[in-house]
């Protein structure tokens, strides 16, 4: 009987392309605002995850993200560094600042200044030029999508001058960044230089990184820095959750996306609950048949149950595609989108709410047939 | 095929108990509650016997697809006892008695009641289907009744590629195609012109109907009476009288 309900629903083209429009909608939808929503929180944490070398931050006791970090006084680093179990640290600048091209073009970036004699913090990801380069005098490096902002549709360079804050800067490196929450822009330069670029007076040690002596756990070290210096250490990872956790708490994001996730699902039980109910008001003559002629109900519900599973399952797998293609076109050509992936975990998340949806939008159709009455077969 | 038949009139009494196929005695059904209540069979008598074509007539709202609805085990009654094929059919719970419908009963509705979107012979070969058989084998099945009933070349084609007399012929080959017992025809013609309800009726007789197969048609249309073994003419839920006819080739035909 399985085989008759889909021929059911094969036989409604018109119908059974409006179910399965509403399960893809839906799950395109969902899957793309999810996935977005994933991806500008990994990029709260991307300076972060970049800085692979150091597994402890020292920061102000007043920080909660990286973003928003406060002052530290030069000679902490020195405080840091005798800590029993830390093995090296170093300071780490962050900060924005305003970059100006020869042509004119005025953008916002995000600038990170590493210890000027190993250069810790740099990703090696170099696109063009090497690490080494950035000793050079007035030497920064940008991200990809940085440059394209500069200079749009310009091939990647090296050598271009820019300004920031009326100082001279030249680009000596292309790497690979990942993409920053603040700003598509993202400058590498020696901590002694993003000092001078910001300006910002004579305290400007936003953070000091760290790495543990192997052997050794990073928590415990942050603890012993943190006791000892009453600043505030953790690990990379407490980091990195406290900076997503600090945009969830902070920002409207969770409720914009989550508002637009609600609509998707809204939307997908609409379509699909009026579409189905239509299809089962207009075959209910013909259930109430095949009652008369002795299918029990329990076969009509795994009936009615083939036909939601089959649109349910069509419907996911197209608008899954549609969301796979969508952001593997934009992860590719569209800077703005760069490090949005369809993760795995979503498209499972997905398929649970699409089956949510099915069933919720079905439940009512299923009603219909489980007590409709056969004898209204015999009533003309 | 023409058939031609005298009548006679007879009671449930004078019908030997053991040929029965239906046996309904002082069977009762409301529907409604209260001042709203509405008493459609009053204690009515019924019997059908095995291997007869039986007709089941009267006015609209005399309580004619009550009747059949209760004797086809879709409709419960109020009172009395339904027996059908020895078993009475008030003891059988819901779930049996959808399996006894499918294993005995063929239905065949006014309105055809086909799967638009499936073909005659996917349509033919839903009760197999339903009781457990390989698809390829029912249709298979399904096929070959298709073809006594005339219908071949017509296999694939959906009911809106088919005329009335067309759909009410797969129609039959649905309710017959698991062999059934008992054969229940609500206005088989009515949808029909009177050449292709003559057509049907012919067939009903001519295939549906043997030995082991009792007919009951629920009808309006008097063109077809002279196709009845027994007329059964009810009126204000009892049946008022029941005309016993024999259909043989050649008699001259005898209506009240």
């Amino acid at each position: 009987m399985i085989t008759t309900a889909l021929r059911m629903l094969l036989g409604d083209r018109t119908k059974l392309i409006g179910l399965i429009f509403g399960v893809a909608f839906s799950t395109l939808l969902i899957c793309q605002q999810v996935s977005i929503f994933f991806g500008l929180l990994d990029r709260a944490s991307s300076v972060v995850d970049d800085v692979r070398e150091a597994n402890v931050w020292v920061m102000d006791p007043s920080v909660k993200t990286i973003d928003a970090p406060f002052p530290l006084r030069d000679t902490e680093l020195g405080r840091v560094r005798g800590v029993q179990g830390v093995d090296w640290a170093v300071p780490f600048f962050k900060a924005q600042v305003q970059v100006r091209t020869r042509g004119g073009n005025l953008e916002n970036a995000v600038i990170l200044g590493v210890d000027d004699a190993s250069l810790v913090g740099v990703p090696d990801a170099f696109v063009l030029g090497s690490i080494e380069d950035l000793a050079q005098p007035d030497a920064i490096a940008i991200n990809p999508a940085g440059f394209r902002l500069l200079f749009p549709g310009q091939e990647l360079d090296l050598g271009r001058k820019l300004e920031l804050n009326d100082r001279r800067a030249k680009i000596v490196a292309i790497v690979d960044a990942s993409p920053a929450f603040a700003a598509n822009l993202t400058i590498f330069t020696r901590y002694s230089l993003a000092t001078q670029y910001t300006n910002n007076g004579r305290n400007q040690l936003s953070f000091i990184i760290a790495k543990s002596t192997d052997g050794l756990d990073a928590k415990e070290v942050a603890q012993n820095i943190a006791d000892q210096t009453g600043l505030k250490a953790i690990t990379s990872d407490q980091f990195r959750i406290e900076s997503i956790m600090y945009i969830l708490a902070n920002t409207g994001i969770p409720v914009s996306f989550g508002t637009v996730v609600v609509l998707g699902a809204i939307i997908g039980v609409a379509i699909v609950g009026l579409t189905f109910n239509q299809f089962i008001m207009e075959n209910l003559k013909q259930y109430a048949a095949l009652k008369a002629i002795g299918i029990r109900n329990s076969r009509l519900l795994c009936m009615t149950i083939a036909q939601a599973t089959f649109v349910g399952v069509i419907g996911y797998g197209l608008g899954l595609g549609a969301a796979a293609a969508f952001f593997s076109n934009t992860s590719r050509n569209v800077d703005a989108l760069r490090g949005f992936y369809l993760l795995p975990e979503v498209a499972v998340g997905v398929a649970i709410a699409a089956a949510v949806i099915v069933f919720v939008s079905t439940l009512l159709s299923m009603r219909r047939v489980l007590v409709v009455d056969p004898a209204t077969v015999f009533r003309g | 095929m023409t058939a031609n038949s005298h009548t006679q009139t007879a009671t449930p009494e004078q019908i030997e108990t053991h040929d029965l196929t239906v046996r309904c005695r002082g069977v009762e059904k409301s529907f409604g509650e209260g001042q709203t209540k509405v008493k459609v069979l009053r204690g009515t008598d019924f019997d059908v016997r095995a291997g007869e074509m039986s007709f089941l007539v009267g006015p609209s709202g005399c309580g004619k697809t009550t009747l059949i609805s209760i004797v086809g085990g879709i409709l419960s009654s109020d009172a009395g006892d339904v027996e059908v094929l020895g078993k009475n059919l008030g003891r059988m719970r819901n779930r049996k008695l959808a399996d006894y419908r499918l294993s005995n009963f063929g239905f065949i509705f006014q309105q055809f009641n086909l799967l638009p979107a499936l073909s005659a012979a996917e349509n033919a070969s839903i009760p197999l289907v339903a009781r457990g058989e390989s698809t390829r084998k029912a249709e298979h099945a399904a096929i070959e009744l298709l073809e006594k009933l005339g219908l071949e070349g017509h296999n694939h084609k959906t009911p809106s590629q088919l005329s009335g007399g067309q759909q009410q012929r797969v129609a039959i080959a649905r309710a017959l195609v698991h062999e059934p017992k008992l054969l229940i025809c609500d206005e088989p013609t009515a949808s029909l012109d009177a050449a292709s309800g003559r057509t049907v009726m012919e067939l009903l007789r001519d295939i549906a109907l043997d030995s082991h197969r009792s007919v009951i048609v629920v009808t309006h249309d008097n063109r077809i009476f002279d196709f009845a073994d027994r007329i059964a003419h009810m009126a204000d839920g009892v049946i008022s009288k029941v005309e016993n006819t024999c259909n043989e080739t050649g008699d001259e035909t005898d209506k009240e």
